[in-house]
Parts: structure tokens; C-alpha cells; sequence
């Protein structure tokens, strides 16, 4: 039972990163795309400027839920997939300092520097990030002794290639509308038109991963046993819509709003389809690693939980009010700080 | 080299770099946050000036602590992959509690203080500092806990072929995590309040700023006699429990071979790792080591050569660290108490003012070796007495640790280069109006 709801937790934990840094690394990844100028630069800079930090803070935490909750998990996903993870950590780091070094030198070359890095450090995260969920939903080649005797190539197959090009599309979707939120004039206007023509794209996208999935893995399984949660499927889809909808009406804090609920639901589709395994072995399904054979003691997770219930509640206000707080309009240079 | 020896390269300079970073968060925050209560009380221009200065050069190192430590978590499961199996139940737990109660409420509100100075009133603003400060200070405890249960594991068991919590009370009441926290935020607040007298003394030799600089000079003064008394005396304690739990340690950390009661410590010794013995003792203080270790002239203290080779750890390299950390903990309080003594004239002493512009790296280097003793004294073990490091490191190929630490090296490098030239070129640059 405990096991069950950790991975629901995990799960979750994972979706709401997705949702949360989702945005700021489309908001980077858009940027040689949308910025104009130097204010509208600034100004995509800081229009997640104050919450990359809080957001990134949801990676840590899924990873160290993952190591908590299920160790053996956590000891093959990361040794199994070293260059991958490698290359997302030093991408994210050239990318938190861009945010902090860019401005503080008045230097062409310094700045694009780190407009570079800024840039880099959002597309290869929301690619890799794809490219590593693709794979652990269709299976990876883990051997009897629970290590992944894939290296980084075989993790560039189609399927996983589908799945990051996915991610970046719908980060970048996501990153147009919570710039639409906070840009003003122009900035603004340019990013509502790409999140509207985004979002066809990531349309078709969604739906080719979907069939895909449902010809290269096996995580419709849970679905057809279990009919109800197609209604995870639904709300993706009813989440997608309703970008597109309010986006269309103006309202672009209800179309980022459907946009998280989509991309939470996508992910959330292809952790309800693993369960009860976290990482399927493709060499044999008896050496996968589910939450029976990968889980900590009762009595870790029974202590995490408590910890979990009450502290994540906790960091979802405080972060909701923050999200609140800074989210007004960046209209002129004194709204700028980064 | 094997993967080992690279994973343990890999981990070192991560680790190192990340701690370059965190001494300097874990003081300045709580101080910029009293520079900014003493402003929403007062409110007095200046101490808004100050923590805005002082914030400045607080936020650069900040990122550079925060995108390094991201690393840290990973590389658990990169490198260490057997360990995180084998100790994940205890050892995870508590990375994850740390992300969750005090991470997320770290990282959250620093971009409040740092987006807030407009938005939010002047005590909102105090507050959301406070938090930063408090949170981060929460993390190390949490990070210590865990470094305390590698360093003396209690609360587990042996279950299911891994260690297994049995009593999380124990875990976090560890002795051993409580001498280390203490030990770990005072030497921080001795790195933060060297650093803020460091620059403080660079602006008042050329005569500029002078009220802001002596206020902030003074500030640091104070809170700096303390911190270097607290991780002065509070290490002597912690040697004591290292006497206690990990004696092989104790005996690498003064070269000491032979076993004997009334052990002296000699102030010029040099090691020979190979030979068992040292080519140099020189100026023995009698009995000293004995009383360092366990508070009495005639207590026995155990010689590396009671131990197999095997249980011991790297001598020279545990040794030096050692030195260099008492020579630092040593010449810290004497500049700090010659400060003190001519507080009301501190520009009239230029060459003590010199000192202090040099002396800001003391304490850094101090909390490294500090660092390398704890670390590198407990090998040959991950978790003392429980997992050996060779059995601990990831089934992966060298090649890809040795790419990853060539590209880890680079990349930290620029980055600290990067991160030192902004920070020289605002604190030369001195406050700006508020």
C-alpha cells in the first residue's frame, strides 16, 4: 500500500517539474526566437527570473524521492543513463548562471555568451528529459543484476527521439503562454501568435507519442484493464483544448493553466501505464524494478510520507503565492532585475 | 586510472567546489538579513545600502552554490550506484526530507528577496530574508545528518541484504552530525565575516565609503570573535569524538605509528607513508596528543600501526589537511582579537587592514582541509565500518567517469572564473545608492 502511493507521489513529483521548469526552459529555448531587442531579452530573462531557482528545486525533490522511496531505482536509472544525466546537469547549470552572470557585465560578447548558455541550458534539458521518459516508458536493457547495459546511442532511438522532441514542443508551448502572462506591447503579442502556432504542432505530436506508445511499449496495458483511467487521457486532451481556447479569448493565465494540466497528464499517462514497475526491463520482465523489489523499508517510507504530507502542501502555497506575486506585466526597464 | 579512482576524483571536486560556495551562504545570509532588520527597525539608509551591497556579491556566489550542489545529488546514483542501494533507505530519506523542508523554501524565496526589494514592504522584505537564511542553515543540518551517518552509522540494521532504518531518532540525534554542524556553521560564519572584513578593509585603506565600510567591518568583527571561537573550541571537542569513534583517523591525522600512553604531538613532523614511520619529529610537546584526544595527560593513544593496512587512511594527505586547518583555526582568532582590541581605531592600523584584504582566503582553506580531513580520514570507508568505497562505486565504464570529470573540471573552472571576476569587479566597485 505505502509503495503504491509512493509511486503515485513519484509520479506526481516528476509532473509538477515538468510543469513548473517546463516553462522557463521553453521561455529559453524561445528566446533567439521572440527577443527583438535587448529589453525584450531582459525581459524574457526575467519573466521566469524569479522562479527558475524554486522551479528547479522540484528536479532535486524527484530525484530524491526516487532515491528515497525506491533506492534501487534510483541507483540504476542514474548509473544507467550517466552521459545523459551528466549532459542535463551541466546544461542546467550553464543555464541558472546565465540568469545571474548575464547582466552584470555591460558586454556584447559577455552577454551573448551567456545568451548562448541560456539557450543551450533549456533546449538540451527539455530534450533530454523526453528522451530519458520516452525510454524508461518503453523499457530499458536491464540485466539481472539490475544494472542498464544501454549506453547514451541506444537511448537515441525513434520512440525516444518522438518523446524529447515532444518535451521540447510542449515546454516551448508552454514558455510562449506564461510569457504571453508577463510580456507586454510586441514581446507580448509575438508570444501569443508562436504559442498559437505551437500549438498544432504539439497536437500532432501528442498524438503520434500516443500511438507510437501504443505500438513500442506496453503502457496501455494498465489502461485496458482498467478503463477508468483513460480519464487521465481525457483531461490531457481537455487540458490541450483549453489552451487553445482561452488563448484564442485572450485569458492566458486559463491557457498556461490547461497547458500545466496537459503537460502534468502527459506525464502522469506514462507513469500510471509503468506501474507497478518504476524501470521495465526489455531483456526480461523479471528484472525489472518495481515498487515490490526497488522500495525502501516500511518504515522509511512511512517517516517520508509524513514528511512529504506535510511539507509539500507547505512549499505549493508559498510557491503559488510567490508565482502570484512576481507575475505582474514587465512593462518598462525597473520591472527588470536580472 | 579505474572508475573508482576517478569516481572519487569526480566527488572531491565536486564536492570542493560546491563547498567554495556554501561557507559564504550559510553566514552572509543570516548577517544581510540583520543588516536588513536593523533597516525595517531603524529605517536607516545605510544598513538598506549594506544589505544591498553585501546582497549583491551574496547572489553570485549563491547561484554558483546552487547549480553545483544539483550535481551532488545526482552523483550518488551516477557514481555511486551500490552505495545508493545499499544505504538508500537511510541515506536518501534524508537527502529527500532536505530538499523538501528546506531547499524548496531556500530557493523559493530567494527569488522573492531577490525580485521583492520594490514589491514588498521593507519588513516583508526582512522576513523573506530571514527565511533564505534560516533555510539554508536548516539544509546543512539536514546534509550533515546524512554525512553523519557515513561517518558513524546508527539506527540501522542489516535487513534484505542492505542497511535498513530501524530508528530514525537516532539518526537524526547523532552525535557525531550535531559536533559537525556546529563545527560546519561556525567555520561559515568565520569564512562569511572574513570575507565581509576582507573587502570592508580594501574600501577604508583607500578612504572610500568609510562610515559604510567600518559599520560593516565592525559588524563582522563581532560576529567573527564568536564564529572563530565557537569552531576553535568546538573542535577540540570534535577531536575528541573522532579519538572516540574513528581512531585510525585520529592517528593519520597526526602521523602517529606507534601506540604509547602520554603521546606527544610534534609541531615539525614529516610523514613516510611508506616506511611507517615519520623522517622528521622535531619539537614535541609532551603529552599533548593525549590530552587532545581524550582530555588527559596519560591516556593510551591507538598507532596507525595497530591497524591492518587495509583500515587505514591516506596518512600525508589526512596529516597536511590537518595542519593547515589548525594553523588557520590558530591565526584566525589572533586577527580577530587584534581587530577587536583596536576596534575605535581601525584606520590607523593600515598594515593590520593589509592583513585582513589578505587574510580573506584563511578560512576558506581552513574549511577545505577541514573538509579533506573528515573525508579522506575515514577511507577506507564510505560508511564507517559498514561499506567500504571500493565496494560502492557504479558498475560503469572509467571512460565515462574520467570524460565526465575532465568535462566537470572545465566546466567549474570557467564558471569559478566567471564568478570570480564579477564578485572582485562589485566589490571594488562599492555600494551604489539605494
Amino acid at each position: 500500500m505505502l509503495e503504491t502511493i509512493w509511486f503515485l507521489l513519484w509520479g506526481v513529483l516528476w509532473a509538477v517539474y515538468f510543469v513548473l521548469d517546463g516553462f522557463d526552459l521553453g521561455i529559453g529555448t524561445l528566446m533567439p526566437f521572440l527577443a527583438k531587442n535587448e529589453f525584450e531579452k531582459r525581459a524574457m530573462y526575467n519573466a521566469g527570473g524569479p522562479f527558475w531557482d524554486g522551479n528547479e528545486v522540484w528536479l532535486i525533490a524527484a530525484g530524491g524521492v526516487t532515491f528515497a522511496a525506491f533506492p534501487q531505482a534510483y541507483a540504476t536509472l542514474f548509473s544507467g543513463m550517466y552521459s545523459a544525466l551528466m549532459l542535463l546537469l551541466f546544461a542546467l547549470i550553464l543555464r541558472g548562471v546565465s540568469f545571474e552572470f548575464r547582466g552584470k557585465v555591460e558586454n556584447d560578447t559577455w552577454k551573448s555568451i551567456w545568451d548562448g548558455c541560456q539557450v543551450a541550458g533549456s533546449f538540451l534539458p527539455a530534450l533530454l528529459l523526453g528522451v530519458a521518459f520516452a525510454n524508461i516508458f518503453k523499457g530499458l536493457p536491464i540485466n539481472e543484476a539490475h544494472v542498464n547495459t544501454g549506453g547514451l546511442f541506444d537511448l537515441l532511438n525513434p520512440y525516444g527521439l518522438l518523446g524529447g522532441v515532444l518535451f521540447v514542443a510542449m515546454f516551448c508551448l508552454h514558455g510562449a503562454l506564461w510569457l504571453s502572462i508577463r510580456a507586454t506591447g510586441e514581446l507580448k503579442n509575438r508570444a501569443m501568435a508562436t504559442a498559437a502556432k505551437l500549438w498544432p504542432v504539439v497536437l500532432v505530436l501528442v498524438l503520434a507519442f500516443l500511438a507510437y506508445s501504443f505500438v513500442e511499449t506496453k503502457l496501455f496495458g494498465n489502461y485496458l484493464k482498467n478503463p477508468h483511467l483513460f480519464l487521465i487521457l481525457v483531461a490531457a486532451v481537455a487540458g490541450l483544448v483549453m489552451s487553445r481556447v482561452y488563448l484564442a479569448q485572450g485569458q492566458v493565465w486559463k491557457a498556461w493553466g490547461g497547458s500545466a494540466v496537459f503537460i502534468a497528464c502527459v506525464a502522469l499517462f506514462g507513469v500510471v501505464g509503468l506501474f507497478p514497475a518504476l524501470l521495465i526491463s526489455s531483456l526480461n520482465p523479471a528484472w525489472s524494478l518495481t515498487i515490490h523489489n526497488a522500495a525502501s523499508s516500511q518504515l522509511t517510507l512511512k517517516i517520508m510520507l509524513g514528511v512529504a504530507l506535510v511539507f509539500v502542501p507547505l512549499v505549493i502555497c508559498y510557491q503559488l503565492w510567490s508565482l502570484m506575486t512576481f507575475s505582474k506585466p514587465i512593462e518598462v526597464e525597473s520591472d527588470l532585475e536580472y | 586510472m579505474d572508475v573508482l579512482m576517478l569516481s572519487r576524483l569526480q566527488f572531491a571536486a565536486a564536492t570542493m567546489f560546491h563547498f567554495l560556495f556554501v561557507p559564504l551562504t550559510l553566514g552572509i545570509s543570516v548577517l544581510i538579513a540583520c543588516m536588513e532588520t536593523a533597516y525595517a527597525r531603524t529605517g536607516k539608509d545605510v544598513y538598506k545600502r549594506m544589505a544591498k551591497f553585501w546582497g549583491k556579491l551574496f547572489l553570485i556566489n549563491f547561484t554558483l552554490g546552487v547549480v553545483t550542489g544539483i550535481t551532488l545529488e545526482f552523483q550518488f546514483g551516477t557514481n555511486w550506484s551500490r552505495y545508493s542501494a545499499y544505504v538508500g533507505d537511510i541515506f536518501g530519506s534524508l537527502l529527500a526530507i532536505e530538499a523538501t523542508a528546506a531547499f524548496f523554501l531556500e530557493s523559493t524565496f530567494i527569488g522573492v528577496w531577490h525580485f521583492g526589494w520594490d514589491k514588498l514592504s521593507p519588513r516583508a522584505h526582512a522576513i523573506s530574508a530571514w527565511l533564505v537564511a534560516g533555510a539554508g542553515n536548516l539544509s546543512a543540518v539536514w546534509i550533515l545528518i546524512a554525512n553523519g551517518f557515513m561517518q558513524n552509522p546508527m539506527g540501522y540494521e542489516l535487513r534484505n541484504g542492505r542497511a535498513e532504518l530501524t530508528d530514525f531518532v537516532a539518526i537524526i540525534t547523532n552525535p557525531w552530525a550535531w559536533n559537525q554542524f556546529v563545527h560546519v556553521v561556525s567555520a561559515s560564519f568565520c569564512v562569511s565575516t572574513f570575507f565581509i572584513m576582507g573587502i570592508s578593509a580594501w574600501h577604508l585603506l583607500r578612504k572610500q565609503n568609510e562610515e559604510f565600510f567600518l559599520k560593516s567591518f565592525k559588524l563582522a568583527l563581532y560576529v567573527g570573535m564568536a564564529s572563530t571561537a565557537i569552531v576553535v573550541a568546538q573542535g577540540h571537542l570534535h577531536g575528541n569524538l573522532v579519538a572516540q569513534l574513528q581512531p585510525a583517523k585520529l592517528a593519520a591525522m597526526e602521523s602517529h605509528w606507534e601506540t604509547r600512553t602520554n603521546a606527544p604531538m610534534y609541531l615539525l613532523q614529516i610523514p613516510d607513508e611508506k616506511g611507517e614511520k615519520n623522517l622528521v619529529e622535531a619539537l614535541p610537546v609532551p603529552s599533548l596528543l593525549s590530552i587532545l584526544a581524550f582530555n588527559d595527560p596519560n591516556a593510551e593513544v591507538k598507532g596507525l600501526k595497530d591497524f591492518p593496512a587495509s583500515d587505514r587512511p591516506p596518512v600525508t594527505i589526512t596529516f597536511l589537511a590537518f595542519r593547515v586547518m589548525v594553523g588557520i583555526g590558530t591565526l584566525m582568532p589572533l586577527l580577530m582579537l587584534f581587530g577587536l582590541w583596536k576596534r575605535e581605531a581601525l584606520t590607523s592600523y593600515p598594515l593590520y587592514l593589509k592583513a585582513m584584504v589578505w587574510a580573506m582566503p584563511l578560512p576558506y582553506l581552513g574549511m577545505q582541509a577541514g573538509w579533506t580531513v573528515t573525508e579522506v580520514g575515514r577511507q577506507p570507508w564510505i560508511v564507517y565500518g559498514l561499506m567500504r568505497t571500493t565496494d560502492a562505486v557504479s558498475p560503469i565504464a572509467a571512460s565515462q567517469a574520467g570524460v565526465s570529470l575532465v568535462a566537470m573540471v572545465l566546466l567549474y573552472t570557467l564558471l569559478g572564473a566567471a564568478g570570480a571576476y564579477l564578485m572582485v569587479t562589485f566589490a571594488r566597485k562599492g555600494p551604489v545608492d539605494a
